[in-house]
């Protein structure tokens, strides 16, 4: 074992950063669980959280032990981004993070599948899941935009909610090999692509800054995440080493 | 059909690999495991034990631990002591891994199969998709997701009928 050299240290890190990512997300989603507006939707959330989990699982993993990581750490361990913990609110918030999210994480798995690191066998695998993720934002974004007076103004405010933490995505991670200014060029020029064909406006305001006490990679977290981990460790901590 | 022959294996691990590679899908039991394209290979270990390389359909599938099981449960029917299932990533399956009986059975069994798929290429909607039921062309799209994470949920125009199904990835 050279779990203790300097690049283990790095690896290790950065898998639990994307890890939490995948992982908070998951339960975030989960949630929606008997509260979606229609069967259909019901059962693509609930598809999407499932390939989020196995995508955690498997970088969870190369950090350590899954469940010690996802049930015992304190809120300052995750490392996730602030994006993916913000509640689901009303779906056009559910939307507008998914639309955020999903087209950063198929930039990002697109550029690592092609590169040889460690995360690569994974991103190549999860690329072609985040595919179908995006083009499921992207849909309902389009929908939503261009539906009703009411769908749109919903789907605006959720946009502009959820802007001011999309900045810290692309704050580089250690381990993480992209060109982190290109994969924000690339992000930002899609996204005024969607929301051009869906009659909404990028918006406007800061994407980071000095609001911020500090960011999810820093373990510094928004205050509905402290409830959410309570939950979802609840059932962990309450039966230690129970198993089905 | 996949062979072994051709994968550096011994004539036991061939042997196993088509015991191992006819198990059936815990989900969809018309298609064994190498239909399905998911079976890597065999090998054995110097110690008597056998392991089976894996590739999930989706990261995260939970049927994965069935296979596992099962496959552990026919090679040790078949005399090996110990049987270690390990799954591996890379290269990531894709539905093109499908063999074409395989493509055949999930028709048959009502669920429409997938479509060639271009590597890279964006996700296809557009191109039809045939109805298992009545053969019509005339489908459409109810939801990209379905029942299992590999399937989407199709409607026939003609027949009227909802079917699965299993999309490219």
């Amino acid at each position: 074992m050279t779990s203790t050299s300097g690049t283990d240290v790095v690896r290790t890190a950065a898998a639990l950063a994307l890890g939490d990512d995948a992982l908070i997300l998951s339960h975030r989603l989960g949630e929606w669980a008997g509260h979606a507006p229609v069967l259909e939707e019901e059962v693509a959330l609930a598809n999407i959280a499932l390939d989020l989990l196995g995508q955690a699982r498997v970088l969870l993993s190369l950090a350590g032990d899954e469940d010690e990581l996802a049930f015992l750490r304190e809120e300052r361990a995750f490392r996730n981004l602030q994006l993916v913990e913000q509640p689901n609110g009303d779906f056009a918030h559910t939307i507008a993070r998914q639309l955020y999210f999903s087209f950063y994480q198929h930039e990002l798995y697109a550029e690592l599948a092609a590169g040889d690191g460690p995360f690569g066998p994974l991103a190549a695998k999860a690329v072609k899941e985040t595919a179908y993720h995006r083009d499921h934002a992207e849909q309902w974004t389009l929908r939503l935009g261009d539906g009703t007076e009411e769908s749109r103004r919903r789907m605006r405010t959720a946009l502009d909610a959820l802007w001011k933490f999309t900045g810290e995505m692309f704050a580089p991670v250690d381990g993480v090999e992209v060109d982190w200014a290109a994969l924000e060029q690339r992000w930002l020029a899609s996204l005024t692509g969607v929301l051009d064909r869906a009659g909404l406006a990028l918006p406007e305001g800061p994407r980071t800054g000095a609001w911020a006490a500090g960011a999810g990679r820093q373990g510094l977290h928004t205050e509905p995440f402290g409830r959410m981990l309570a939950e979802m460790q609840h059932l962990h901590r309450s039966h230690p080493g129970a198993s089905w | 059909m996949v062979t072994f022959a051709d994968a550096g294996m011994t004539r036991l691990e061939a042997e196993l690999a088509e015991i191992a590679g006819s198990v059936p899908d815990p989900e969809l039991p018309v298609l064994t495991l190498s239909e399905l394209g998911v079976m890597r290979g065999v090998r054995m270990h110097d110690d008597g034990h056998a392991e089976v390389t894996l590739t999930p359909t989706y990261t995260g599938c939970p049927a994965i631990e069935a296979m596992s099981a099962d496959i552990e449960r026919a090679l040790i029917e078949h005399g090996i002591p110990e049987v270690r299932v390990t799954t591996v990533l890379s290269p990531a399956w894709s539905t093109d891994d499908i063999s074409a009986e395989g493509r055949r059975k999930l028709a048959e069994f009502g669920i429409a199969p997938p479509r060639p798929h271009a590597a890279g290429g964006p996700v296809s909607l557009t191109l039809s998709v045939r109805c298992p039921h009545c053969g019509s062309t005339d489908t459409e799209l109810l939801s990209r997701f379905s029942s299992t994470a590999c399937k989407a949920l199709r409607r026939c125009v003609a027949c009227r009928e909802p079917f699965d199904h299993f999309k490219e990835l």
